[in-house]
């Protein structure tokens, strides 16, 4: 192997300092939520304790963080269920040119880059003129689609870009249905990328905030509870219900990418075992 | 479902694309529309009406407020756009060119990837341990003898809005940008080092335009999330500081709904300019 030039030491250290100035901060208030029960918002630390994440399970002062929980989580999954089943059928529907899909590429595009605080209002103005309840499961759900959906399809069409054509044109010239293709050839193919949009439309729809900032109705979203928290709480239960959530957020993620990954190395292993049983 | 098969090309794409169009149209369109017919109207004590008055715009284009807060605006997504630049090309250079191999490159491609997946809002509070007033940097500085007295200026200030903006958004300009540096073909690179280029001509010459496309859709992602952005500059200003998006958030706090549409609509054409600008040098379409 060619030896490193002397600018990869330097990069490489502009990188760790890079991966330090992301995760620094997160790991300090990991810490400062051990916080004894006389510590404050900074360090030195006062002690070591659970205090302040048994006080999140306690009889809450101010707000209702278990029911933002509940409320969050239930969102995520309704945002990430639907993200991955339009994603796909979006996909492939820009598989082909079809009238209008050219504006619809753009109104994706425009999904993506609309300042989110006019998707805040604009559905919360509907929902007042219309005299409807705005509510985190039908406002709250639609706008939070309107920023997970772009990056779901984003994901299928660089997928479709790359995908063998063959394999579909295999499975037709033995007679499959275009649905038993899809159904057996081509959403098996995509499935680890399935899971990277059901990450996306998950994480997002968790930590979301502005965009359901005027749309969530009389019950708070976590992000928004922890949002009132911030001006409200001046005790290092903010920091331990943070690191609960991180916690949380990493766990969904590591989680979602190591089947990822499992899925892939499967795929190799057994790909590379391909026709050797007729051998 | 052997229905689909006799269905021409346009019936199926349509099918396939329309719970996508549906809820495009109901969240994104009509939204939108609703802002700009409501930027019109007159607003009364509590409540607002239907009526075609320009006073919203009148009052909003005319105000000096308007002026300043769309300068404070721009200097947050200049100098973030700057910083997010820098860093985000950087690391994205070491990524694709200086880590060998490609499960090291997905690895820590990961490892930038991951905090985009949690709360802004945490990393945000976050911050407070570093930069407050007995925090770590204070402290430290003052350890040093660098400084006498806390800084007041690094946390609920300029300062640190802009380090928010960078913290939270530079991995939107390092995924595009790894990703177009991923498909410039290494032969390029061999035959300008071939042809005596040294490696700082290479990056100018040779990098740097290549990577263009991506540099461009990470900039939009920047630009339009700083633009738009009320809640970055609300919590990490401390409340001092006022942009563009933190105005429409107070204008709906005081139920000022026509005047907060009129806002956006401004805030919206605005950035579309900017959008359209970039836009001019690269097609986004080829480059997914």
């Amino acid at each position: 192997m060619e030896k490193r030039p002397r600018s990869f030491y330097v990069l490489a250290a502009f990188f760790a300092l890079f991966v330090l100035f992301l995760y620094g901060p997160t790991i300090t208030i990991a810490i400062l939520s051990f916080q004894g029960p006389q510590g404050g918002l900074t360090f030195p630390m006062n002690g070591v304790s659970t205090h302040w994440f048994a006080n999140l399970f306690q009889q809450q002062a101010v707000g209702d963080i278990w029911g933002a929980f509940r409320r969050s989580l239930a969102l995520g999954l309704m945002v990430m269920v639907v993200t991955v089943v339009v994603a796909v059928m979006g996909g492939l529907a820009f598989r082909k040119r079809f009238p209008g899909s050219g504006a619809l590429f753009y109104l994706i595009v425009a999904s993506l880059i609309i300042p989110s605080i006019l998707i805040s209002l604009g559905v919360g103005l509907i929902f007042n003129i219309l005299e409807w309840p705005v509510h985190w499961a039908t406002s709250g759900f639609g706008s939070q689609l309107t920023w997970t959906l772009p990056f779901g399809l984003l994901i299928m069409f660089a997928v479709f870009n790359r995908f063998d054509k063959s394999y579909e044109e295999a499975a037709r010239d033995l007679g499959a249905s275009p649905w038993q293709t899809v159904r057996h050839v081509v959403l098996p193919i995509i499935a680890p990328a399935l899971i990277g949009v059901a990450l996306f439309g998950f994480t997002l729809s968790y930590d979301e905030f502005a965009r359901t900032l005027l749309t969530a109705g009389s019950y708070n979203t976590l992000p928004l509870e922890i949002f009132g928290m911030t001006t409200s709480v001046t005790t290092p239960v903010l920091y331990a219900l943070g690191t609960l959530t991180t916690a949380f957020s990493m766990v969904v993620i590591l989680g979602l990418l190591g089947i990822v990954w499992l899925a892939r190395r499967r795929r190799a292993r057994l790909g590379s075992d391909a026709g050797s049983g007729l051998a | 479902m052997g229905a689909i098969a006799r269905l021409p090309a346009a019936v199926t794409g349509w099918l396939l694309a329309a719970p996508l169009v549906a809820v495009l149209a109901f969240f994104l369109v009509l939204p939108v529309l609703t802002i700009v017919v409501v930027s019109f109207w007159t607003s009364s004590a509590y409540s607002f009406e239907p009526d075609f008055n320009l006073e919203n715009y009148e009052f909003l284009l005319t105000s000096p407020v308007t002026l300043s807060v769309y300068l404070k605006t721009f200097s947050y997504v200049i100098l973030s756009w700057t910083f997010c630049l820098g860093i985000g090309f950087t690391v994205a250079y070491f990524l694709a060119f200086h880590v060998r191999s490609l499960s090291w490159q997905v690895a820590l491609f990961l490892l930038c990837t991951i905090p985009f997946w949690t709360s802004n809002i945490i990393r945000m509070i976050s911050w407070i341990p570093f930069l407050g007033r007995n925090g770590i940097a204070n402290t430290a500085l003052m350890d040093l003898g660098l400084i006498d007295a806390p800084l007041e200026w690094l946390l609920f200030s300029d300062f640190a809005v802009v380090l928010a903006f960078v913290h939270l958004y530079t991995l939107f300009m390092v995924v595009p940008i790894f990703n177009t540096m991923m498909r410039i073909d290494k032969s390029l690179i061999e035959a300008a080092r071939d042809a005596g280029a040294t490696g700082f001509q290479i990056l100018t010459n040779v990098v740097i335009p290549l990577t263009k496309p991506g540099i461009m859709i990470g900039s939009i992602f920047v630009v339009t999330l700083v633009m738009g952005d009320f809640i970055t500059v609300r919590f990490m200003s401390g409340g001092q500081s006022a942009s563009v998006g933190r105005v429409i958030s107070n204008e709906i706090g005081l139920l000022q709904y026509p005047a907060a549409a009129a806002s956006a609509v401004v805030l919206l054409v605005t950035v579309l300019i900017m959008i359209a600008a970039m836009l001019r040098a690269v097609d986004i379409r080829k480059e997914l």
